[in-house]
């Protein structure tokens, strides 16, 4: 069952198509990475669904409701974005007692602070930490909550190995309890570690989806960053390959 | 939307631009105070400080505030809440937080040296006007803010507006008057002085401080036809009710924008 339904969306920032027409389904208890190259519209679609941009046209249902104009629905969403730049002057322990108030909705973040050693500097300031820190902070405070679905953009951005390997482990374990991860990533590797299900988006437009056995039996590779190159390449059609271009859909 | 305000004040509390602002007023109250020994002429100059100053930094706060929070937006407009919620909380916690600049930095000068004795409805007055002028044009530059995502293009376009209210409005206003001084311009003059908080708070202060020199036509215009007292509470009134304006801007501005 799909938990969210992107239906022929398009999004446009001025001349640029950021989406084009995009139709997608995120499956309940399933982890769907969003991959593409640089610009090919994996942050604009995670932005649509969280309701910080407004889709130009087509719909964006959520257990089968259309989300426009709506808020309440992101209640049962936790949200990562890409950038973790909170003001400066406010404590971490701050922002993880600020997002259950304004929610209004429990938060269990002990469990994530002692994994990601975020208890050594619970008290400091926002603005004093490194880059590192500031993903563990970021990721801790969406993981915190118990919603069916978390949305994560590029949540291994400046994370070291250890951290990483962690986040692999409890991302694991949620999708063990049923949880539905939607994410956008660069890191190949990870991305074949933990997706289930992978939306390939070039230029705006989707090129594949489904499930990532399927993505590569269908181009023939053995990697997924083998696959993302060939999709990649017969899109700008520098190689000719069997892949067709035009958008592929498989059912899971 | 309480919990972002608090956040916002928690935030800007620390910051050492407001602190900064605040020991500005402190030196600045006590300096005047201590110099001067006419109450009244300190008060002139309380008054043409709070006129420049308070806009200017409710412009600046305003719009560094709204930049230096982009990311955080994006978070907060991410959690179940109204998208207006978000930006009217984040003004009232920049208002409130430069209010208690102002309160802290002019109002414990008045209160040590007991100057607020003799001028203290016109001490409450000149603080009350400060933080609504400060309130405003911290809304107006969010409002900015928002209809750019270029972050000099945004602070040129509310420096823009701070200069044309504080400073070019008065110049057309005068322009305008003398080119049509044939004709019955009063009522005209009446409403241009509402189309703009500042020249409000100026006839405003000045009608409580009854100091008629410094009314200037606009203000004179205001006490004829109003009178004192009426005029005080016009003006008073109006410049509450331009509190509307950057709160109808931004709830416009956030419903229709991408973040």
């Amino acid at each position: 069952m799909a938990l969210v339904e992107f239906r022929s969306v398009s999004k446009r920032y001025q001349r640029v198509v950021a989406l084009d027409q995009v139709s997608a389904r995120i499956l309940e208890g399933s982890c769907t990475a969003v991959v593409g190259p640089n610009g090919s519209g994996k942050t604009t679609l995670i932005k649509l669904l969280m309701g910080l941009a407004i889709p130009d046209s087509g719909t964006i249902l959520f257990r089968g409701t259309d989300i426009r104009g709506k808020y309440a629905y992101r209640r049962h969403i936790a949200y990562m974005p890409q950038l973790s730049y909170f003001p400066a002057n406010l404590r971490v322990s701050e922002l993880f007692a600020l997002l259950p108030r304004l929610r209004r909705q429990p938060a269990n973040p002990n469990p994530l602070i002692e994994r990601f050693g975020i208890h050594t500097y619970l008290h400091k300031r926002w603005g004093t930490l490194s880059g590192g820190m500031k993903q563990k902070v970021s990721l801790a405070l969406a993981l915190m909550f118990d919603v069916p679905l978390y949305v994560l953009d590029e949540p291994t951005n400046g994370l070291d190995p250890v951290a990483t390997r962690d986040l692999i482990r409890l991302l694991t374990s949620m999708l063990n309890q049923g949880k539905t991860i939607l994410f956008t990533g660069h890191v190949m590797a990870f991305v074949e570690r933990i997706a289930s299900h992978v939306i390939f988006l070039v230029e705006g437009k989707k090129y594949f989806e489904g499930a990532l056995k399927e993505l590569l039996t269908r181009t023939r590779t053995s990697s997924l960053e083998e696959a993302a190159v060939h999709l990649i390449m017969n899109h700008s059609g520098v190689q000719g390959l069997e892949v067709r271009p035009q958008p592929v859909r498989t059912e899971s | 939307m309480g919990q972002i305000i608090l956040y916002v004040i928690r935030d800007l509390v620390r910051s050492r631009w407001t602190l900064a602002y605040t020991l500005f007023y402190l030196l600045v109250g006590f300096g005047v105070l201590l110099m001067g020994r006419d109450p009244a002429r300190a008060m002139v100059t309380f008054l043409q400080i709070v006129l420049i100053l308070t806009p200017l930094m409710g412009t600046l706060f305003g719009i560094m505030y709204y930049y230096a929070t982009r990311d955080f937006q994006e978070l907060l407009l991410a959690q179940p809440l109204p998208r207006t919620h978000v930006l009217l909380g984040q003004w009232v916690g920049i208002a409130l937080s430069l209010g208690v600049s102002l309160l802290v930095g002019l109002g414990t000068p008045f209160v040590v040296s007991g100057f607020g004795v003799g001028y203290s409805l016109v001490a409450a007055t000149l603080l009350g006007v400060g933080m609504l002028l400060g309130a405003i044009f911290a809304g107006l530059a969010l409002s900015m803010g928002l209809l750019t995502d270029h972050r000099i293009q945004g602070f040129g376009m509310a420096l823009i507006l701070w200069l044309f209210l504080a400073v070019v409005y008065d110049g057309l206003v005068l322009a305008l008057l003398m080119i049509l001084r044939d004709y019955p311009v009063e009522k005209l003059a009446l409403v241009l002085t509402f189309l703009n908080p500042i020249d409000l708070a100026r006839i405003l202060l000045i009608m409580q401080m009854d100091v008629s020199a410094l009314l200037g036509y606009t203000g004179a215009v205001f006490r004829e036809f109003l009178g004192a007292s009426r005029g005080m509470v016009a003006s008073a009134g109006a410049l509450v009710l331009w509190l509307a304006i950057p709160a109808i801007l931004i709830v416009w501005r956030v419903r229709r924008r991408d973040f």
